[in-house]
């Protein structure tokens, strides 16, 4: 069994989501003990014994900062794309909670957004680190 | 919409356990509204449908009509609603409305009450304008009508505010949950005159900024896409579909597919081979280890996209002729007198919509009634489509439209939700289809690949006085749109498409015909300035002057730019102009190019957009930013090519799309204020991309790149 399929079709956890099957879009992303992986390459048994954290997990009440900054930036269009955004945002922060705009690309380029909202994304991560 | 997995949408039942409330009901097309309250009589309606719901407790329901794709019209639309009856914003909740076309339709002129509900071409602001305020207005008139009689007051002594009805002369105030409580309702309702709308001017949401409404679940996942949708006992189903378009499958290895643990059947469709299972895994492995030969003859077959150029330019050059978009003058008599005739011709590959969420749905057929979960930006039609593919009443038939994970004219096609059905009927199980990317980019349905042909005659003081576009490619109406220039005053134009067939799927594409037309036009403007040794900007404010909107539009990006000042070495701008669904645009790029690798990095982005009325400025200008990001990515990278008609790409890696270090570092997007109509905004930002990325590389380079996309090697070849 793969995570990608056993997060959304036996624990309905729906907030991943399914993109392209070959870790090239990123919008499966969840955090693997801290770390943001693709679920969609991830077998089940890969993960025995480790923490996955998906969007559900991030807070209880979209009240993580990067969650309120998409928020108050108006971030998601289509929304398709924004869990694997924030995820990728969000282990970014724990790591390097000061980021310059370059190391920011750099980290968020794997995760594609069609409806083209990169502008908005990179404000609210901007934001984000700026209001902590 | 948020986390209701199986009713997200209202039927009419639910509307009735309401109770206590006010449901304000339309019947039928054009019929004035009724209210009720009465259960009974509501059941009694045939068509009784709803716009708005006030609960005693204030709450007001407001229905959206249109699919939410990304767009934000599910966020606007009640906005509009709202505004005329003068709801409390904070206590609007939104909902899904059901699936009634001649109620939450609108004609394909816009304006009406009722029609299709198809989402597309930038329509669902624009097309439900004047009747959404209609609908607020009368919203409003009932409710004062009612604290008149409550209070013996003469009703033109009342006045609203935000969720209640004041009487000025003695202070009084009542909410509008209050009035739900004891609320009589006419018979009739009057129709209230244009006169007596809100005054622009005392607007208090419409042009102002406030938050999407569908935002808070989209950034924590409980934003539900048909993907999302989970039923007991539903099964999995994945497709292998005709690899060339037109083909037929034979299975090879049947009976090694059915030891896979978990496939429950394999069905075989008229273009593909279906595999049911009880995981996703399974039907995956199913459908990768099948081993199909695919027979028939094709008319796809001998389609090979690099080659069709050629067959384009024989097409443009012979005598044939086509469909006109427009003919003014007489080109052929005219261009004999120019002093000089410029020719160019303008190239653009198959392009593919590449909407985040592959394409899927959930179906369950069942005793002659179907019940399916989509994200559709059709829902009316798809339901008909559905009910005509099983031969039962549309009736019988349940939607449940879901959010879009992206649609761009896609998710306008219904082939993901009639296979759906099929394979839910063939197992009696409720079955989720899903897509792989490939399947979606291998089946997809693309914009057109399209030949430009651009002649124009120049007279002695340097004058457009005849112009010639000749637009060759396949796909047929998909061709000719934004082919047409009225806002450029050239006495003899000759405006053309000429299609050829191959065979090959096409579709609307977002903003369709725009993105080719606008890019060769506004490209080979850009190559008749030069060649006049004339700024752009002037020539094109020329050839405007006698459209003082559009040239509006024109000067203010050329402010915003500060177009003509001085630029640091290395880098260069591009401007130009275009339409989309009646909103006008005008953008300006800077770029540079690394001229060892051949990458032109966008830098930054100026729009400036005149689209009437906006309602929701904030969500505008991220409509903007976003059909402008997504025409970088197709001017830049995107292509899709055939091979003897085999799709050659598969997935991300050969398809790329933009990401974030291709993004502009800023996008600067300014609107025009306007009291006319509102228009369309969802595809306004995308048309001019290639022409201004084409004119500032011919700024920076002297050569000019005329075949999207403009990939390293393309810039490479260009620079010679």
């Amino acid at each position: 069994a793969n995570l990608l399929w056993t997060l959304r079709e036996r624990l309905q956890l729906t907030g991943t989501k399914y993109g392209c099957g070959v870790s090239q879009c990123g919008a499966c992303t969840v955090h693997l003990d801290g770390n943001p992986v693709k679920a969609c390459v991830i077998p089940l048994s890969s993960v025995k014994g480790k923490e996955v954290t998906t969007i559900e997990g991030l807070s209880k009440d979209n009240s993580h900062p990067l969650q309120k900054s998409w928020i108050s930036e108006q971030v998601p269009q289509c929304g398709y794309c924004h869990s694997g955004q924030i995820m990728q945002a969000a282990a970014l922060l724990k790591k390097n909670p000061n980021p310059n705009s370059q190391e920011i690309i750099k980290h968020m380029n794997p995760i594609l957004c069609r409806c083209g909202t990169y502008v908005r994304i990179m404000k609210a991560i901007e934001k984000t680190i700026q209001n902590s | 919409m948020e986390n209701e997995l199986k009713e997200n949408t209202i039927s009419r039942r639910k509307f009735l356990k309401r109770g206590g409330g006010l449901t304000f009901l339309v019947a039928g097309i054009g019929i004035p509204a009724f209210v009720r309250k009465d259960e009974k009589s509501i059941a009694n309606e045939v068509k009784a449908s709803a716009w708005v719901h006030i609960s005693t407790d204030g709450t007001v329901t407001i229905f959206n009509p249109a699919a939410e794709m990304g767009q934000g019209t599910m966020t606007a639309l009640p906005a509009i609603i709202a505004e005329e009856m003068d709801a409390d914003w904070s206590k609007v909740k939104i909902e899904h409305s059901p699936v009634e076309p001649e109620i939450y339709g609108i004609p394909w002129g816009g304006g009406g009450r009722g029609g299709s509900m198809l989402t597309v071409g930038s329509r669902s602001v624009s097309g439900h304008f004047e009747n959404l305020r209609q609908s607020g207005a009368q919203v409003r008139f009932v409710l004062i009508s009612n604290a008149a009689e409550k209070w013996g007051v003469n009703i033109d002594e009342l006045e609203t505010a935000p969720g209640m009805v004041i009487h000025p002369k003695t202070g009084k105030k009542i909410s509008y949950g209050e009035i739900a409580s004891f609320a009589k309702f006419p018979d009739e309702l009057p129709e209230i005159p244009v006169n007596k709308l809100k005054k622009i001017a005392d607007f208090r949401l419409i042009g102002k900024d406030f938050q999407r409404y569908d935002i808070p679940a989209k950034v924590n996942g409980s934003a539900i896409y048909s993907m999302d949708i989970h039923v007991p006992n539903m099964v999995y189903a994945m497709i292998n579909r005709s690899p060339v378009n037109g083909t037929k499958p034979e299975l090879k290895n049947e009976d090694d597919l059915r030891k896979i643990s978990g496939l429950l059947e394999i069905v075989k469709l008229d273009y593909g081979i279906g595999f049911i299972a009880n995981s996703m895994e399974a039907a995956q492995q199913a459908k990768n280890n099948a081993e199909i030969n695919w027979t028939g003859q094709s008319k796809a077959e001998n389609h090979n996209s690099q080659s069709a150029y050629q067959e384009y330019e024989v097409l443009a050059e012979s005598g044939n002729s086509g469909n006109m978009v427009a003919s003014i003058g007489d080109f052929s008599r005219e261009i004999p007198n120019t002093r000089k005739v410029i020719r160019a011709d303008y190239k653009n590959d198959y392009v593919y919509h590449a909407q985040m969420e592959p394409l899927n749905a959930v179906a369950w057929v069942k005793d002659g009634q179907a019940e399916v979960w989509a994200g559709t930006q059709g829902a009316d039609g798809a339901r008909s489509a559905i009910a005509n593919h099983l031969g039962i009443d549309f009736k019988a038939v349940n939607l449940h439209p879901c959010y879009l994970g992206g649609g761009f004219g896609r998710r306008s096609m219904n082939d993901y939700i009639l296979e759906a059905v099929d394979l839910s009927k063939a197992v009696n199980l409720p079955v989720k289809l899903i897509w792989t990317r490939t399947d979606d980019i291998q089946f997809g349905a693309f914009r057109p690949i399209s030949l430009q042909r651009l002649e124009a005659g120049i007279d002695a003081s340097g004058q457009i006085k005849a112009w010639k576009h000749v637009v060759v490619g396949t796909g047929g109406g998909l061709l000719g749109s934004g082919a047409d220039i009225p806002f450029y005053d050239i006495p003899n134009k000759h405006i053309e498409v000429r299609n050829i067939d191959h065979g090959v799927r096409t579709k609307h594409w977002r903003a369709v015909g725009h993105g080719p037309n606008k890019f060769a036009i506004e490209t080979f403007l850009d190559e008749i300035a030069i060649d006049q040794k004339t700024d752009p900007l002037e020539l094109r404010r020329q050839l405007m002057k006698n459209h003082p909107r559009e040239l509006k539009v024109l000067e203010t990006v050329a402010k915003m730019s500060n177009w003509g000042e001085k630029l640091p070495e290395g880098r260069a701008r591009g401007i130009g102009f275009a339409e989309r669904s009646n909103s006008l645009t005008a953008g300006v790029c800077e770029i540079s190019l690394d001229r060892k690798s051949g990458k032109i990095k966008v830098h930054k982005i100026w729009c400036a957009l005149d689209a009437g009325i906006v309602v929701h400025p904030d969500n505008a200008k991220a409509q903007v930013e976003g059909s402008l990001v997504m025409g970088l990515s197709s001017v830049m990278m995107e292509s899709i090519t055939f091979s003897n008609g085999e799709v050659q790409q598969s997935n991300f890696h050969d398809y790329p799309i933009l990401r974030m270090e291709d993004a502009p570092e800023s996008i600067e997007i300014e609107i025009i204020p306007s009291t006319e109509k509102p228009t369309g905004i969802g595809e306004a930002g995308l048309p001019f991309m290639g022409a201004v990325v084409s004119n500032a590389f011919a700024a920076l380079t002297g050569k000019r790149l005329r075949h999207m996309p403009f990939t390293p090697q393309k810039v490479l070849e260009a620079l010679g």
